[in-house]
């Protein structure tokens, strides 16, 4: 069923009692063409384009838990493209496209809101670098402008901008075209747009094991509903990327950090942007329904707890009261962590492994949540093709190797 | 937060004394440039990442400033034990033991 205004006054009509389920909920099949393990935004996002962009319509979406529970519902939902390097450039701007799309696309209101994302700077070394990003980016047709210490207040009227802070505003790097989206939504809609392209979704079905034939090329996958036979099987499985690719014999470079956020409870309309802090840690905005959502840094050690220290979050809200002093008083209402698969680079892995049939998008870290759409749609066209998408293929796993590394450490601002 | 404790000041102490260094037992090449590409890529980025036991290095370095190693269950955080950087790695199944114990 298509959403329309016609649909919603039906519905209003008869109590909003006949609203159908938005995606099918069916048992596995002994077989697909593919098989995608993770069922989180950028798993669902690359099952729907496999569907609609290349015809591949036999395939399944296996979550061990339900869909959209891991970072998809845990992350700050932020969405800019302004990374320094041509290839990150391409794939977060290939992203940043799809999402001023994509609600139309789904037919689904993904709430993507260009609201402009502001990254302040503190420190002379933080101009330059932002400066720097600020050049690169306009060369490559990516919009990010510098401001002034009094224009990003202008921008962003709580900010405070006094010159006795311990680390005082400089000036500001800004893409208005940045901002936020709603994230249940991303990971419902891009469910819904795939189960009616023909899509299983299978929530509670964890991937206990990944058979290999005697070629070495992947078999099948062992779950805890049965095993499933497939000669294609993509890994989208973020913190716990790891885990599933040992199943195959694979080892990654990767390690696993709690990342956390907290929200505040909702307030009036009062804060009109994100604004993103490197030097000093904290990055803030607030949801439609009026919380103020903040990230804080990742823990120091490696973990799949899903909760990490007080210290953390202590030391963003500390930096969020000095930089915005009219929310001292705000009472946080729940905080959470994420487990964030980390690269050496800072940038994402996504293609071919040593395995033939076996695909891996990972590594997105503490900033995967921009590149959903994106990340999906080369990730899809991957696997279809047998061959990396040329957006996707700088981000290969033998980069590691060859020492084309992606150092996007600067850019992606969570301090790790 | 973690509470740390140090094998060589024999103290629990927070974890903010202390900095993470990465997996621990990872041993640097004898002679790093009879390695084929591969092989160094692993030994600068490959990490086991594992969900449960884990062998990592700290540093305390707000404190005597030296290297030890940490074995600590990455699902809960609990820290099975301490040991002093250069000791032998201990064996797993007493770890769990003494961890659960404790």
């Amino acid at each position: 069923m298509r959403f329309s205004a016609l649909t919603i006054l039906k519905q209003a009509l008869s109590g909003h009692s006949g609203w159908p389920e938005q995606w099918r909920s069916p048992e596995p099949k002994s077989a697909y063409d593919a098989v995608i393990v993770g069922g989180g935004g950028h798993g669902l996002g690359t099952a729907y384009y496999l569907a609609r962009e290349h015809g591949l319509r036999n395939i399944a979406v296996l979550e061990k838990g339900w869909i959209g529970g891991g970072n998809t519902g845990r992350n700050t939902t932020i969405i800019r493209s302004n990374y320094l390097w041509e290839e990150s450039e391409a794939i977060y701007e290939h992203s940043l496209k799809l999402w001023e799309t994509l609600s139309s696309e789904l037919n689904y209101n993904v709430m993507y809101s260009p609201r402009g994302v502001m990254m302040l700077a503190h420190t002379v070394h933080d101009v330059q670098v932002f400066k720097r990003h600020v050049h690169a980016n306009r060369l490559a047709g990516i919009d990010n402008e510098w401001l002034t210490a009094q224009e990003a207040k202008d921008f962003c009227p709580p900010l405070n901008i006094s010159p006795k802070l311990r680390y005082p505003v400089l000036g500001a790097a800004l893409q208005r075209r940045g901002g936020t989206a709603r994230h249940d939504a991303v990971a419902w809609g891009y469910a819904r747009g795939a189960s009616a392209l023909g899509v299983d979704i299978i929530q509670n079905c964890e991937v206990t094991g990944i058979r290999r034939d005697a070629t070495g090329a992947v078999e099948g996958v062992d779950t805890v509903r049965g095993f499933i036979r497939t000669k294609r099987v993509g890994v989208v499985a973020a913190g716990h990327t790891s885990v599933v690719m040992a199943m195959a014999g694979v080892r990654m470079p990767l390690e696993s950090y709690p990342l956390q956020a907290l929200v505040s409870e909702p307030v009036k309309p009062a804060f009109p942007c994100v604004v993103m802090s490197n030097t000093v840690h904290a990055y803030i905005s607030q949801s439609d329904k009026g919380e103020l959502v903040i990230g804080a840094g990742t823990d120091a050690y490696t973990s799949y707890s899903q909760t990490g220290g007080l210290h953390i979050t202590t030391h963003t809200v500390d930096a969020i009261c000095d930089l915005f002093p009219m929310f001292r008083r705000m009472r946080m209402m729940r905080n959470w962590g994420g487990i964030v698969d980390v690269t050496p680079d800072r940038s994402p892995i996504i293609g071919k492994t040593p395995v033939p049939g076996l695909f891996v998008n990972c590594g997105w870290g503490t900033g995967g949540f921009k590149a959903t759409t994106g990340s999906a749609h080369v990730f899809a066209a991957t696997i279809a093709k047998g061959e990396p998408h040329p957006i996707a293929a700088p981000f290969s796993l033998e980069r590691f190797t060859t020492g084309r590394l992606i150092d996007e450490a600067a850019a992606a601002a969570v301090a790790h | 937060m973690l509470l740390i404790k140090c094998p060589y000041c024999e103290m629990e102490r927070p974890e903010i004394e202390f900095r993470y260094a990465g997996e621990a037992h990872v041993a640097r090449p004898l002679d790093p440039s009879s390695q084929s590409d591969a092989e160094w890529a692993g030994y600068l980025y490959l990490r086991s990442n594992p969900k449960g036991l884990h062998f990592e290095r700290w540093h305390h370095v707000h404190g005597c400033a030296r290297f030890f190693n940490v074995a600590r269950d990455t699902i809960s955080d609990r820290i099975l034990t301490t040991y002093k950087a250069g000791e032998p790695k201990p064996d797993p199944a007493s770890l769990t033991a003494t961890g659960a114990a404790t």
